[in-house]
């Protein structure tokens, strides 16, 4: 193997990079930020005490669950312009499927938040004769919203990872960009290498972050001794 | 109607690809996985930094990131050739075989420090305790995680079709510019996908709560 | 005066599990009751049938001579009942509980756990919530420790953090669901001592323990339970000194030489 490897090439159309992980970074935050009052809607929803609200709802869930975001996103780029007769950008498209997976996220992460807390924590605030929505609002959501904090983080570095698929429908995300970038220069491995690398960066950076807040509330975790 | 009867073959090779893919880096990862996450788990430093670093690479790079790498880049630098095949299966086999070896790691870590006591208090050697307490108790809390990721591994496969591996979407793709006809075909593959990953999911759902209720 | 509670007929059932066969049992106001048993004989549930934090299969209970439910179809007596939320909300209020896990809320500091239910439940004022919590605090002997968090206190000054917890709501009846049995041995001594006092202003309180020598000392009758049933009863002299069945002396052999005093 004596492949010269030369870089300089890429140096030219840094640029290009750089608007790439901005694109990808403002897709993917801004998926999120829409994502989170649908996902707490559908937490909800799930939650709720009218049978048929959580049947639906869970179906709706576990519908997307079942199919992969790729097929969602050709389907909402490709198909839906047919049916509404609106023709959606790679952006727009991109949007809502990422929009989709991230309130499917943050519904899971609600519910699994409130799974976690101990049977015993409803059980004294029932104790107290607390009804249901006061035991949520003063005593299960409080504990559990912290147990989601580092969970959020994490979705959120899933949400980036999975955001490259927008590059499948010519949004011009960072790995987009690489595409192209190695169609002008003909050096892939250099411009895909370090496209890599800039990713495993983000989201080491993004995760290491994860796992301090992750210690930090648990080093804070005032947990009943049982 | 009678158009879409028409694929049937056609979408039955794309879906015949998917699998395929899938059960192949299913069966190369899982093992893959466990050696790596036992690597983790070693205490001598050895072991423990390549495979730590192997994780970290694989898991955090997104899984497209590494189609396309192992599809562009790697060609220019392997000795043999690379198609599309071959690309996606070495860049999801490498991805799932980290997440995996974390769920082994997690899962061995998860049995208490008393039952590694008690088995070295028998005179077992590591590999016995191993063998024969911690791995048997440990794979059982593992399942569901095991599970999951096969489902999220079933599902990256589409991935593949970027880099014109003939899968589900990828055929999805050419029927739909062939004939003008997305809508179908989207929805069909979509469907498709969710009749295979449903009763996946659903098997997990049965796992956990008999889990729960067995502990 | 009528009694502060009225157990007629309980049935409680688990699935195909009959956990309680029909327990017929009256406390008085004031008086200390404690269930003794084995393990799987129902006393825990006995005892959560009393605040609905089970809900009876079949029986009735009355609170102070009132009947917790309201009958189904108008049938007098031994119909089904129907319960609703907001009833059992008041029973639950006016019933306290403390738990063997103690179930203190561990986001809040002792006093705001004391003040919980007065401010959700009970609409107290804070201020008014926060003096009657500081002086259920030091009631319990806890008055320096109302900032802390649970997790920086012991396993017994958490217990009776949760006992101030449960009196603050001004309950008529005390339940006591094996309160010191997650504690270590030299934490159980502070847990009933403030029990005891208890006892001595009157409470009424049902006591589920397996503190034979505390049920000697404070109670003023003692229910064993056996296979759902109530098998003896009697004053603790009785009950634990001149055991009459086998259940009961065999019970009591495995406990005796440790603990009677």
């Amino acid at each position: 193997m004596n492949y010269v490897w030369e870089f300089s090439a890429i140096e030219r159309y840094q640029h290009l990079l750089v608007e790439g992980l901005a694109n990808t970074l403002q897709l993917t935050v801004l998926a999120y930020m829409l994502g989170l009052p649908i996902g707490i809607a559908l937490a909800l929803g799930r939650l709720s005490r009218h049978r048929i609200v959580s049947v639906v709802v869970g179906f709706v869930i576990d519908f997307f669950r079942c199919t992969p975001s790729l097929v969602q996103l050709f389907w909402f780029f490709f198909a839906l312009p047919r049916i509404i007769g609106v023709r959606l950008s790679p952006f727009e498209a991109s949007l809502i499927c990422l929009t989709i997976l991230s309130s499917a996220f943050v519904a899971e992460i609600f519910r699994g938040g409130i799974a976690s807390i101990e049977r015993g924590q409803w059980e004294g605030a029932r104790a107290l004769g607390m009804g249901y929505r006061q035991m949520m609002i003063r005593i299960i959501l409080p504990q559990a919203v912290k147990r989601m904090i580092p969970v959020f983080l994490e979705r959120a570095i899933e949400l980036l990872k999975t955001s490259t698929i927008a590059a499948a429908i010519s949004y011009p995300d960072l790995l987009f960009q690489a595409n192209e970038i190695s169609h002008r220069t003909y050096r892939p491995l250099e411009v895909f290498t370090t496209v890599a690398l800039i990713f495993l960066l983000v989201v080491t950076i993004g995760s290491q972050l994860t796992r301090m807040l992750e210690r930090r509330l648990a080093r804070s975790g005032e947990s009943t001794a049982h | 109607m009678n158009d879409l009867l028409r694929y049937v073959p056609v979408f039955a090779e794309g879906l015949w690809g998917t699998v395929r893919i899938a059960v192949v880096c299913l069966c190369a990862s899982l093992p893959l996985g466990l050696i790596i996450g036992m690597g983790r788990y070693s205490r001598s430093w050895y072991w423990a930094i390549p495979t730590r670093v192997y994780v970290e690479v694989f898991r955090n790079t997104p899984v497209l990131v590494l189609i396309m790498w192992f599809f562009f880049a790697f060609p220019t630098i392997a000795p043999f050739d690379v198609d599309a095949y071959t690309a996606a299966t070495l860049a999801l086999t490498l991805n799932s075989s980290a997440f995996f070896a974390e769920v082994f790691r997690a899962g061995i870590q998860s049995i208490g420090r008393g039952q590694w006591d008690a088995a070295r208090a028998l005179g077992m050697s590591y590999r016995w305790q191993m063998q024969r307490v911690i791995l048997p108790q440990a794979i059982k809390r593992m399942i569901p995680a095991i599970t999951n990721r096969w489902i999220e591994l079933f599902k990256l496969t589409s991935l593949a079709s970027v880099i014109a591996y003939q899968d589900l979407i990828h055929t999805a793709k050419l029927i739909s510019s062939a004939y003008f006809n997305p809508v179908q075909t989207f929805t069909i593959a979509a469907l498709i996908y969710f009749a295979m990953i449903y009763p996946m999911v659903r098997m997990l759902y049965f796992i956990e709560a008999k889990l729960k209720r067995g502990d | 005066m009528e009694d502060a509670i009225n157990i007629v007929k309980l049935h409680k059932s688990f699935g195909p599990l009959e956990v309680l066969k029909g327990i017929n049992l009256n406390v008085q106001r004031g008086e200390t009751v404690v269930i003794l048993g084995a393990s799987g004989s129902g006393k825990s549930t006995l005892l959560r049938c009393i605040n609905f934090l089970e809900i009876p299969t079949a029986g009735r209970i009355y609170l102070k001579g009132k009947l917790i439910g309201t009958p189904v179809n108008n049938e007098p007596d031994g119909g089904l009942l129907q319960y609703r939320d907001k009833e059992l909300q008041a029973v639950r209020t006016s019933v306290g509980m403390v738990f063997q896990h103690f179930n203190l809320f561990p986001h809040m500091t002792a006093l705001q756990n004391v003040m919980e239910g007065q401010v959700t439940v009970l609409k107290r004022s804070k201020a008014e919530a926060a003096e009657r919590g500081r002086n259920l605090l030091a009631k319990v002997g806890l008055a320096e420790k109302a900032d802390e968090y649970p997790a920086r206190l012991s396993g017994g000054q958490q217990q009776r953090v949760a006992i101030a917890r449960a009196l603050a709501m001004d309950p008529d009846v005390m339940l006591f669901d094996e309160v010191t049995s997650a504690l270590d041995p030299e934490l159980v001594g502070e847990v009933l001592r403030v029990m005891r006092a208890l006892r001595d202003d009157g409470m009424t309180m049902v006591i589920v323990t397996h503190e034979l020598g505390f049920a000697y000392h404070v109670a003023d009758r003692v229910i064993f339970l056996n296979q759902g049933e109530i098998y003896e009863a009697g004053p603790p002299s009785e009950v634990l000194g001149r055991p009459q069945r086998e259940k009961t002396i065999q019970f009591l052999n495995g406990h005796n030489q440790f603990r009677l005093p």
